[in-house]
């Protein structure tokens, strides 16, 4: 894609699923359910028939319908390598995510996907990878970095940053400390307010960057959290060096068909279900300047 | 402090990234009582309204910044940590400190006499101007990043 320009939506066909319709969600059973915060859990998804198996992209996401409620787009945050399960952290934050929330082992759920674009990984080989997620921007980068673990030699230096708001909205909590333990990746981890329980970094993921250890030129970053928080981590890393078309945002917006018909998640000419989620900020940058895009 | 004792504390100060490019000549004038001191997890440095009598740099640890209404109730809104320069409440009247301030891990800094610190600066002028344009850019990022955190990105 030419980094230059936001994709322009085009008229050529969705994405094709098989012969299936477009809109008709594949059955999933709930393997299993953890609380990852308050108001956070991770779902274990399994097709109910191995032929609905799921291959992905770090970086995409399912349509995923809670029966009778209806459907929400999530992120996929498990592992590419394990097709025969999928995993999806919801927030639940409204009709949809909350039903999803409450689902036990045994639910049915409805998927369709996967969709969109995700991390650039290739483009990322041989450089220094700047992960930052802010918040439930880390379950979407989730699958690249075990795409990164597991061919860890491709790459440069790795340097995760993440943010939350506090220590208790940190999701993978268990998961994330032994990442500190490798020694081929650098973790800093900080919350914008804590008690004298926490014994990390207090203070916006923007205060990680000077500390941060990488070769400007030679860097890709993959940046996934709040909207505010992705433009202000870009433009450090931009000030920094990190070309701008070397730094990818993974762009939220109010998705409903998710193949590039209904455009309710249009961004300036694209729209994020098809030509995203992930975007270069050298694309996004004028629009992400403009109010109420 | 020894003449040996005050060149290499000297080069320890020049040392930390706050005094790149500040005249060494200069530095001499506000060190004669500084201190290296290290602090254990839990430790305070400093204590909300109580006098800002010296200023720190941190060669090593974190320290969090407290803020709240009881001893039991503080919240950290940012912690400081190596490379850093830890407060500026020694400059502004009335020279009381207005956050605590807890080493969260084990600290290492060197403490800088505030009364040296302030006659220096206004006894050589164009040191005390130079240390103003190092310390505006710090006291102006944590204003920007107070604002950030005021935005509450997360909790949207």
């Amino acid at each position: 894609m030419d980094a230059d320009a936001l994709p322009a939506t085009s008229t050529s066909p969705p994405h094709s699923t098989g012969a299936r319709h477009p809109y008709a969600p594949r059955p999933f059973v709930v393997l299993a359910r953890t609380r990852e915060t308050a108001d956070t859990v991770t779902l274990r998804i399994a097709p109910r028939s191995s032929e609905h198996r799921i291959a992905f992209r770090g970086g995409q996401f399912n349509m995923v319908y809670a029966f009778g409620v209806g459907e929400s787009a999530i992120s996929i945050s498990g592992d590419p390598a394990h097709s025969e399960e999928l995993v999806h952290t919801v927030r639940a934050v409204g009709k949809v995510t909350n039903a999803l929330a409450t689902l036990s082992p045994g639910s049915v759920v409805g998927i369709r996907g996967p969709y969109g674009r995700g991390w650039p990984l290739d483009a990322a080989r041989g450089r220094d990878v700047v992960i930052v997620a802010g918040g439930l921007g880390l379950p979407p980068l989730r699958p690249t970095l075990y795409e990164i673990f597991r061919n860890r030699e491709a790459f440069g230096r790795v340097e995760i940053i993440y943010g939350a708001r506090t220590p208790k909205d940190l999701v993978f909590y268990d998961e994330v400390q032994t990442w500190r333990h490798r020694t081929d990746l650098r973790l800093q981890t900080t919350v914008d307010v804590a008690g004298r329980d926490w014994y990390g970094d207090v203070g916006v993921v923007t205060t990680r960057i000077p500390d941060s250890r990488f070769d400007p030129p030679n860097t890709t970053a993959f940046l996934c959290g709040p909207e505010i928080m992705m433009k202000l981590t870009a433009q450090a890393l931009a000030q920094r060096g990190v070309p701008t078309d070397a730094i990818w945002l993974s762009m939220e917006r109010n998705m409903k068909c998710a193949l590039g018909f209904c455009g309710h998640c249009q961004y300036g000419p694209s729209f994020v279900c098809r030509d995203g989620p992930v975007l270069p900020y050298r694309a996004l940058a004028p629009f992400l300047a403009v109010k109420e895009v | 402090m020894s003449a040996n004792a005050k060149e290499s504390m000297a080069d320890l100060v020049l040392s930390h990234p706050f005094f790149t490019g500040i005249d060494p000549t200069l530095v001499h004038a506000m060190i004669s009582n500084a201190e290296v001191r290290t602090y254990e997890v839990g430790e305070m440095l400093v204590r909300e309204g109580k006098p800002a009598e010296e200023f720190f740099l941190v060669f090593e640890g974190k320290v969090a910044l407290e803020v709240g209404e009881a001893d039991t109730h503080r919240i950290t809104v940012e912690t400081i940590g190596r490379g850093e320069l830890l407060g500026w409440s020694w400059l502004v009247s009335p020279h009381r400190w207005r956050f605590d301030a807890r080493a969260s891990k084990p600290t290492k800094v060197v403490a800088i006499n505030a009364a040296a610190a302030r006659y220096a600066l206004s006894s050589h002028p164009a040191f005390g101007f130079q240390f103003l344009m190092k310390l505006l850019p710090v006291v102006a990022e944590r204003l920007e990043n107070t604002r950030v955190q005021l935005l509450d990105i997360h909790g949207r």
